[in-house]
Order: structure tokens, then C-alpha cells, then sequence
């Protein structure tokens, strides 16, 4: 029999028990939709934050105490702002190196409050880091060296502390210390669920009077070139290490970062499409129940079909491809249900979707496979079917 | 085709040769045997009624000779071919090939049409769509539905859906018609329109036609009469005119035991009757005088010949 009458066969065989073949395509449809979604939204996710990695600003080197890695404990810096001063003369550019000293805080201003993460910086914070303004100024070196209680606030805790009014020249008191508001930074968005909007910076200096140390949490530098960024953060980590014999330092570079981030979201997503693929087994295990079922209810078609010369071969790809059929017409709507939902979701919500053209390929083609798979068994059936036996059936 | 049969030398060859085939099925581990031991042949354009009563072996024997089941003894060949050696492939393919089918219930597609029906065997020989529908279309005509291609079953009356699964059985040309009790499902002015049709093709595309039947009267116009009871050939008119005496003299429907009266028919009907009694029950023969020209026409063919060559094969 040829390849496109069995096509023909396959598809009437469908269309005679129209509300059948939908039902069963629905499990489908929903397996490879969710499949669809599901990886979709783990891209999505990935993308947005490697974007925002990336948006941190190019050739980027962040020093920190211990070791960068997945699981790795926070350790308690042993740095200050002199190992700050030793990695400039190390950069040669003072203006290339960020320090932070961060911890969370209840900022007030009237009675009014935001829980929001202070952190201490240097002036050259918007020279290392991407960070755009959207109202008044930034921090200069005098703030810095004055210790001045001054402050810019993330969009965020601008909006939760002064919802009507500037902020800019306003009062707000940290821990019963009064700041004055200078600038408020653009919105950022969320990254990793972590609201990037709720930073408030203030000099380094007076963030570290406010919490009596004399520590900084991470250095970071910009390199002048992405060539040699590796050897900068070994001469970085190797002059630290002078300074604090015995306590570990990494350099680690945004892709380095990326790397351990799109580790964990690649899991993340890979732990969805599982999820979405048991669905999509299920659907087929419907697809395998309903095979049989039409196999039974055919036999006498089958039985005469083999009188008038079909061979096995003839009847099994008759019944597979009807599988094939319902699967893979299933798989198509359920991608553009899928599609569909992703697109509305990245929309019309904050989670983040993106549709790879590879996911779309997977679900088609694994619920394809799903009709080959779970057709088999009852096209071999139909197949083997002795036609005495098969003409008899009632 | 036609003429094939009109030497009557005994190189013609058989269309099906059956030699002390035997078929026993397994059921639940007991042995019960369907057919101990037939010997016949079917040769090209014979027109056979095969009777006896149920459970005799007749549809065993039907399924046997049309290749849709194997024998569990014996030598079977069919157009030539031993049915031991074929694969169930090859067999379908010769089933496709050599033999058609005409079932009592019809066993036609459902919401397929009639052209389509006709087509399908067609279908499994590979044969192009468009060719299909002609061959289909043509044969239709030959069977009086000319005018119902579009039809479904569910939109022909019993009748009608019989003469398109006649249709479907020659489309293909095949050398031996089986019939299972073809007009059994209708009434008798139709079933009797039916068997004039199928009498009709035997005389004039000279294939053979196997029929089971129950009814006497169709068995009598048969050119020749095969009664099975048993599991066996208890009959043989084939045998019968030439020899009457000796129905077990090795010739083609040797039985292993011959009783002398089947039950059913008796010896009266073993005598083909040169032409079947003028029975024109539709009346809508086409041209010629039912039984005279199918009967005529056939017997000039086919009567002579199943004694003398067939005997002469041994």
C-alpha cells in the first residue's frame, strides 16, 4: 500500500469518531503545551538573568573572600578600604575599582518605613557598574571622604517612602540616623525573585560608622581589557593574599558568573520539562488505550482488509500512522496552545517566558515519537490478526 | 480466458489443487479436527457448489482454498503455489492476486463509497488512484451499479451492497471467486438476482466460482456439486458423469470414505444439469435468457471437462 493512502486511511479512520480522536489528542495537546510553557518560562527566566548580569557592565571582575560556588558558605571579609586603595594601585585606575558594604535595613521617612538593603559604596559605583539615574545626583569623592549622610534610593523604596512627593532633598533615618536623599536610580526589575530596586546607597564610609566596622563585603573592578581580565584577577587575588596570609580570595568574572547561574537555571528548567514530559506520557498511554480499542472495534475491517490482500506490514502502518496522526496532530495544537499561553504569560505577568525554537522541535517530535511508541503495540496486534478469526468478529 | 477451458487436454492447469488436505485447530490444548483429508481440484472457470451441513468443514474448507488460513496437513496449492512455502506476506499477496472473495455478510467499508469498496483491493496491489476509480467504475457497471459509485453502503440495499462486494472480488481479475453462502443474507427474488449475476461473470470472464450453499436449488444449477459432511468430501460430481460407479477411482473429489448418500441432495443432484433450471426470479437479465445463456455458455466450457482431463491428470 502506498505511503499517502495510508495517510488518507489513517485520517478517516479519525475523522469517523471525531469526538474520540479529540479527547485523546487533548491529553496530547496538554502534555506538549505544558512542556511548551514549562520551558519556556525556565528560558525566559535564564534570559532575564543573564541580561541582568550582563547589564551589571562589561568586564567585570568581582573580588571576594573564599570561594565563589554553588553551595559555598558566606564568609565574614576580612577586607577594608586600604585592600580597596592596594587592588587600585594594583588596576593602576582608582576609578575602575567598587567597593560595597551591604546589610539589610528599615529606612524611615516620616511615618512611612520600607525594609530595603543599605549599601555602603564608593563614588565611583556608576563608573564600575551600569546604573543609571532618574532623578538628582550621585555620590562624590568629598561625600565619600566626609563621611556625609547622603543617600540615593532604589525606585522602589522611592515610591514605598515618598509615593507623592520628590524625593530628592527629603530626610530619611537609618537606624535612628538621619540621611539626606540626593538622587533616586532608574528601575531595574527583579532578578532571581530579588527586588533590584530596593538599594539604597550611601557613602562607604558612613555606612561604615553606622554599623561600627571597618569592613568591606567584595571589591569590584573594571578591567581595562577582556584580554587580560584573567591575569588581572590573579595579580588581584595574589596581592590580597599578601596582605592576609592564609585567607582564600577568587576573582570571578561576569561569565563565570553566568556560568554558575545558567547551571542552576538550566536544572530548573530541565526539572519543568520532566515535570511537562509526564504529563505528555500520560497522554500517550491514552493514545496507546484508544489504539487498542479501535483495533478491536475494526477487526472485521481488519480481517477483510487482509482477504482482499493486506499484508501485515499493510495493516500495522495503517494503525501506527493513525497513532502518529492523533499524536502529532495533537502535538501541533498543543504547541500553539503553548505558544500561545507562554506569550500571553510573559505578557501579562511578571514571570518571564521565551519561546527556543528547539523546545517548539522537541515537543513535536517527542510527541510524534510518543504515537510510534505507543502505537506499536496494538498496530502489531492489528497486524497479526488471523483474518479467519478477524472476518468472524462481531 | 474464456476459451482457456475449451481444449479439453490435461495440461490446462489448476486453479487450486488440494491433496488430502487436513485442518485441525487446537482448543484448549484438545486436538478437534475441521477437516481430515480433501482431495480436489478447482479448475480454471469450474463453477462448484459446495454443501453439506454445519459443521461439515465447508467454510474450513472455503478459508483453505482461499488462502486465508493454512493447512495443518496435506498439499495445498494455489495458482501454482504451495501455500507451505509462503510467508504470510507472500500469501497475502497471492490471496490478492488469485482469489476473490464474496463473504454472506457482505463485509463492505463502512462511510466508504461504493467506487471506493471496490477500489480497495486495488489499494494493497499498489495500483495509482486515478486507475483505481476507473477499474472500479468499470467493474460496477459490469455488476449493474453503474449509476450508484457515490453510494455508501448504508445508502444500497441488501442486494445492491452484494453486487459491490462482487465487484470488489473481481476488480482485480482473479482466477477462483469464493462465495460463503452469498445470497444467505437476502431475500430470494434478490438473492436469486445475485446468483444469476455471479453465474453471469463465471460464463463470461470464465473464473472459477466456489459457492457454499445451503439452498438445493442453487446447488442443481451448479455445473458441478461437492457435499462434505464430516470433515470430508462425502460427493463429488466431478467424479460422478464419467464414472459414476467409482467415486474413489484417484480422480479429483476423492473422498476418503464415500458413503453412498450424502444426506443432503442425494445422487439425484450429482448429475450437473447441463443448465440450471430457468429460474428468472428479477427478470432484469441483461440480453440474455437467464440460465440459458449463463448456463449455455458455461456448460460448453466447463461441463465436459471436470470428468475427462481431471482423470486423465492421475
Amino acid at each position: 500500500m502506498r505511503v499517502a493512502e495510508a495517510w488518507r486511511v489513517a485520517l478517516d479512520a479519525l475523522r469517523a469518531n471525531r469526538l474520540r480522536s479529540a479527547l485523546t489528542m487533548l491529553g496530547v495537546i496538554i502534555g506538549v503545551a505544558s512542556v511548551v510553557i514549562l520551558v519556556a518560562i525556565g528560558t525566559g527566566t535564564k534570559q532575564r538573568v543573564e541580561q541582568q548580569v550582563e547589564g551589571l557592565g562589561s568586564n567585570l571582575l568581582l573580588v571576594v573572600p573564599g570561594r565563589l560556588d554553588v553551595g559555598a558558605a558566606p564568609a565574614v571579609s576580612p577586607l577594608t578600604l586600604d585592600d580597596a586603595d592596594a587592588v587600585s594601585r594594583v588596576v593602576g585606575d582608582p576609578d575602575r575599582v567598587a567597593v560595597t558594604v551591604a546589610s539589610g535595613a528599615t529606612v524611615r521617612a516620616g511615618n512611612r518605613s520600607d525594609f530595603s538593603t543599605l549599601q555602603g559604596v564608593l563614588e565611583t559605583t556608576p563608573s564600575v557598574f551600569t546604573r543609571d539615574l532618574a532623578r538628582g545626583r550621585y555620590l562624590t569623592g568629598s561625600d565619600v571622604d566626609t563621611s556625609r549622610r547622603v543617600a540615593i534610593l532604589g525606585a522602589s523604596v522611592a515610591r514605598a517612602l515618598f509615593p507623592d512627593r520628590d524625593p530628592v532633598g527629603q530626610q530619611i533615618t537609618v537606624s535612628g540616623v538621619r540621611f539626606r536623599v540626593i538622587g533616586v536610580f532608574a528601575p531595574l526589575g527583579q532578578s532571581l525573585g530579588v527586588d533590584r530596586d530596593d538599594e539604597v546607597h550611601v557613602p562607604v564610609t558612613a555606612a561604615q560608622r553606622l554599623y561600627g566596622t571597618q569592613r568591606v563585603d567584595g571589591i569590584a573592578v573594571k578591567a581595562p581589557d577582556r584580554e587580560r581580565i584573567d591575569e588581572l584577577g590573579e595579580r588581584i587575588v595574589a596581592e590580597l593574599t599578601r596582605r592576609h596570609p592564609g585567607v582564600e580570595f577568587s576573582a570571578v568574572t561576569q561569565e563565570q558568573i553566568l556560568g554558575v547561574l545558567g547551571d542552576i537555571l538550566g536544572i530548573l528548567t530541565g526539572v519543568l520539562a520532566a515535570i511537562a514530559g509526564i504529563s505528555l506520557l500520560v497522554g500517550g498511554v491514552g493514545v496507546s488505550n484508544i489504539m487498542l480499542v479501535s483495533v478491536r472495534e475494526r477487526t472485521r475491517e481488519i480481517g477483510l482488509r487482509k482477504a482482499v490482500g493486506a499484508r501485515p506490514r499493510d495493516i500495522g502502518v495503517q494503525f501506527l500512522l493513525e497513532a502518529v496522526l492523533l499524536t502529532s496532530i495533537g502535538g501541533l495544537t498543543g504547541m500553539a496552545l503553548g505558544v500561545g499561553t507562554a506569550l500571553l504569560v510573559d505578557a501579562l505577568s511578571p514571570i518571564p517566558a521565551a519561546i527556543t525554537w528547539w523546545s517548539l522541535a522537541l515537543a513535536f517530535g517527542v510527541s510524534a515519537a510518543v504515537g510510534i511508541v505507543f502505537g506499536v503495540v496494538p498496530a502489531q496486534r492489528a497486524g497479526r490478526l488471523d483474518p479467519v478469526v478477524a472476518l468472524r468478529a462481531e | 480466458m474464456p476459451a482457456g477451458p475449451v481444449p479439453p487436454v490435461s495440461a490446462a492447469p489448476a486453479a487450486i489443487e488440494a491433496v488430502d488436505v487436513s485442518r485441525t485447530y487446537q482448543l484448549d490444548g484438545v486436538s478437534v479436527p475441521a477437516l481430515r483429508g480433501v482431495t480436489l481440484t478447482v479448475a480454471p472457470g469450474d463453477y462448484v457448489a459446495l454443501v453439506g451441513p454445519s459443521g461439515s468443514g465447508k467454510s474450513t474448507l472455503m478459508h483453505l482454498l482461499g488462502g486465508l488460513d493454512r493447512p495443518t496437513g496435506g498439499r495445498l496449492v494455489i495458482g501454482g503455489r504451495d501455500v507451505a512455502s509462503l510467508s504470510a506476506p507472500e500469501l497475502a499477496v497471492l490471496r490478492n492476486e488469485t482469489i476473490g472473495f464474496v463473504f454472506q455478510a457482505f463485509h463492505l467499508l463502512p462511510r466508504t463509497s461504493a467506487v471506493d469498496n471496490v477500489a480497495l483491493p486495488l489499494v494493497y496491489r499498489g495500483v495509482g488512484a486515478r486507475q483505481r476509480r476507473e477499474r472500479a467504475a468499470a467493474m460496477l457497471g459490469r455488476v449493474g451499479l453503474g449509476h450508484r459509485l457515490g453510494h455508501r453502503p448504508n445508502q444500497l440495499s441488501g442486494g445492491e451492497q452484494q453486487r459491490v462486494a462482487i465487484a470488489r472480488a473481481l476488480v482485480t481479475d482473479p482466477t477462483v471467486l469464493l462465495a460463503d453462502e452469498p445470497t444467505g443474507n437476502l431475500d430470494s427474488v434478490t438473492g436469486a438476482a445475485v446468483l444469476e449475476l455471479l453465474e453471469r461473470l463465471n460464463a463470461e470472464s470464465g473464473v472459477a466460482l466456489v459457492m457454499v450453499t445451503h439452498d438445493q436449488e442453487v446447488a442443481a444449477r451448479a455445473g458441478r456439486r461437492i457435499a462434505m459432511r464430516d470433515g470430508v468430501v462425502v460427493a463429488d460430481s466431478a467424479a460422478s458423469p464419467a464414472e459414476p460407479a467409482a467415486p474413489a477411482s484417484g480422480l479429483v473429489g476423492a473422498a476418503h470414505d464415500p458413503p453412498p448418500s450424502g444426506g443432503d441432495g442425494g445422487p439425484a443432484t450429482l448429475v450437473p444439469a447441463p443448465s440450471a433450471e430457468p429460474r428468472s426470479a428479477s427478470g432484469s437479465g441483461p440480453g440474455h435468457p437467464p440460465g440459458g445463456s449463463g448456463g449455455a455458455a458455461g456448460a460448453t466450457g466447463r461441463l465436459p471437462r471436470p470428468g475427462e482431463p481431471d482423470g486423465a491428470d492421475r
